[in-house]
């Protein structure tokens, strides 16, 4: 690289400035915010949900949940939770974990368990609303 | 590690704490706590999902002591990292840089956080205790 550098009389920076940005830089940003701003929404939901939910036994907390509207917004909710959290996550572990190996597992065991999360979370929503 | 200490940029160690740096601190830290915490809501919908034994299972969890102090720790966590995350988005857009600024809503959120998860389990209490 720098063989071919010199031989072009070019600095690196030379190749790089005038050529803009792939746009790509600000996607984790963007996305942590607009999950941030999907779930300031379903957090109001959730809070009212949880609470109506507090005294109903098994079949009416079913049946509550089985509701369309709220199985809606209870996948939402969940795909924009796991979302948020891995990238909150992963943004932790970028700052206090310096062995390299050991982030590259973490990043990995995170992204993995929140995916996990997810699907469970997606797949019980479905089977509260179509099943039993 | 490189061989030679280098200088460090400045952290809690140095700094004067101030409420800026501990809402900022505390906002990971609730997102950290609200991550393991939903742990619980896909155990409770797996639960309603399984059939009444599996879900009077997670009532009676949520109902005992230590879920009772872990539901009760959420809803703060829930509530702060809420306000707080509307406040750095309302940074994100430019709004509230000014030190007075950030000084105020930053109390006003930490007040907030506490007043809003109280009214949650003001209701809960309301509606007849915990499960």
């Amino acid at each position: 690289m720098s063989k071919s550098q010199s031989k072009l009389l070019r600095t690196p920076l030379k190749n790089a400035v005038g050529l803009g940005t792939a746009k790509y830089g600000v996607h984790h940003f963007m996305v942590q915010r607009i999950t941030a701003v999907a779930l300031a929404l379903l957090g109001i939901w959730f809070i009212w949900l949880a609470l109506k939910m507090v005294h109903l036994d098994y079949p009416a907390a079913h049946a509550l949940i089985a509701q369309p509207l709220n199985a809606v917004l209870m996948l939402a909710f969940v795909v924009a939770v796991f979302w948020h959290a891995q990238l909150g996550l992963q943004v932790v572990v970028e700052d206090y974990v310096t062995t390299p190996g050991l982030a590259l597992v973490i990043q990995i065991a995170i992204k993995f368990l929140c995916f996990l999360g997810a699907a469970a979370s997606v797949l019980a929503v479905i089977r509260i609303t179509l099943g039993h | 590690m490189p061989a030679t200490a280098r200088p460090l940029s400045p952290f809690t160690s140095i700094y004067r704490w101030q409420i800026q740096m501990v809402t900022s601190i505390v906002h990971r830290l609730t997102g950290i706590a609200l991550a393991f915490g939903t742990i619980l809501l896909v155990i409770a919908l797996l639960a309603l999902a399984t059939g009444p034994q599996a879900y009077a299972e997670v009532r009676a969890f949520c109902g005992s002591w230590i879920g009772t102090i872990l539901l009760v720790g959420w809803t703060w966590a829930l509530a702060f990292h809420l306000l707080n995350g509307i406040r750095h988005l309302l940074q994100d857009i430019g709004w509230g840089y000014l030190p007075a600024q950030f000084v105020r809503n930053g109390w006003l959120v930490s007040i907030g956080s506490l007043l809003l998860a109280g009214v949650v389990w003001a209701c809960v209490i309301a509606q007849g205790g915990g499960a």
